[in-house]
């Protein structure tokens, strides 16, 4: 099979996102650094949306790009919030790793 | 064509996924980050997602990036990470689930439950004499997804009113936030 007729299914995006996801998840667990942990919840929530349009593709249904939209709601909200009480945190304990959210407990 | 398209997409993605996790620098980890959803923008376009592809460059990786920098800039980033774990078989413990979760998800793409018949009753993505992407969209968003719309119009004004909170109690004095505290 050429490249040029070589077909993309919706298996092969669903796969990507997957491979996306996973990334995101090992980054959250293994960095340190608050900010890029925040990131890696974005790449996690970008392979959900990912996933969302690929199956909006196959089933042929716009709802799925519709959810797309809330989730970015969230996604904005999430980092609004987040980044508040990062910058917060910071303000008190001159440093923003993740043991310093142990401030956190009441 | 779409393939190679398809390919280049996918390969960017995953190479600025990597770097997100990979770079030392907050910065490069921010850039590496619009990287990858550009990259998801161009698969969002070649799977009939116009509108969203637009959204996703202008609203992700512009706005929320660039909220990003400007917290890691007001921050500072030449704070070095500490590599020592307070739990000592934390990293290889990570790599091990996240090879089960990257195997659990693979499963199940190929499996029956993601490639099986499925009915949608809904707007379609393509023909159907809907329209554009925008009006397909629409019809749907104002329509079986209104109540939906209306609480994310909730959430954002909680979430900024949460935002503007936070950072006005910060920007007073700190010994007199830590005698409220106390």
């Amino acid at each position: 099979m050429t490249f040029a007729t070589y077909t993309i299914t919706d298996t092969y995006y669903l796969v990507l996102a997957a491979m996306l996801f996973t990334i995101g998840a090992v980054g959250v667990l293994t960095r340190r650094n608050v900010l890029v942990m925040f990131m890696c919840v974005e790449l996690m929530l970008n392979a959900v949306n990912l996933t969302f349009v690929a199956f909006a593709h196959t089933l042929n249904d716009v709802a799925g790009q519709v959810i797309v939209f809330f989730t970015l709601v969230v996604a904005a909200a999430e980092v609004a919030v987040g980044l508040a009480i990062i910058v917060v945190i910071f303000r008190r304990r001159r440093h923003a790793t993740a043991d310093d959210l142990a401030a956190l407990k009441g | 064509m779409i393939a190679f398209v398809f390919f280049l997409a996918a390969a960017a993605a995953l190479a600025g996924a990597l770097g997100v996790v990979l770079a030392r620098n907050p910065v490069h980890s921010a850039l590496f980050l619009v990287m990858t959803l550009i990259s998801v923008a161009v698969l969002f376009l070649l799977q009939d997602a116009e509108l969203l592809a637009a959204v996703q460059v202008i609203v992700y990786a512009s706005a929320i990036v660039v909220l990003f920098l400007f917290v890691i800039m007001l921050l500072g980033v030449d704070r070095e990470e500490s590599t020592e774990d307070p739990i000592p078989y934390q990293r290889p413990a990570t790599f091990a689930l996240g090879l089960i979760l990257l195997a659990e998800l693979v499963f199940l793409s190929g499996h029956v439950w993601a490639t099986g018949q499925h009915t949608a009753r809904g707007v379609p993505v393509t023909g159907g004499g809907f329209g554009n992407n925008v009006e397909r969209i629409a019809r749907v968003l104002f329509t079986d997804f209104l109540w939906t719309f209306e609480i994310t119009a909730v959430l954002l004004v909680i979430a900024v009113v949460g935002a503007v909170v936070l950072a006005r109690r910060s920007g007073q004095r700190h010994d007199a936030d830590d005698e409220v505290l106390a």
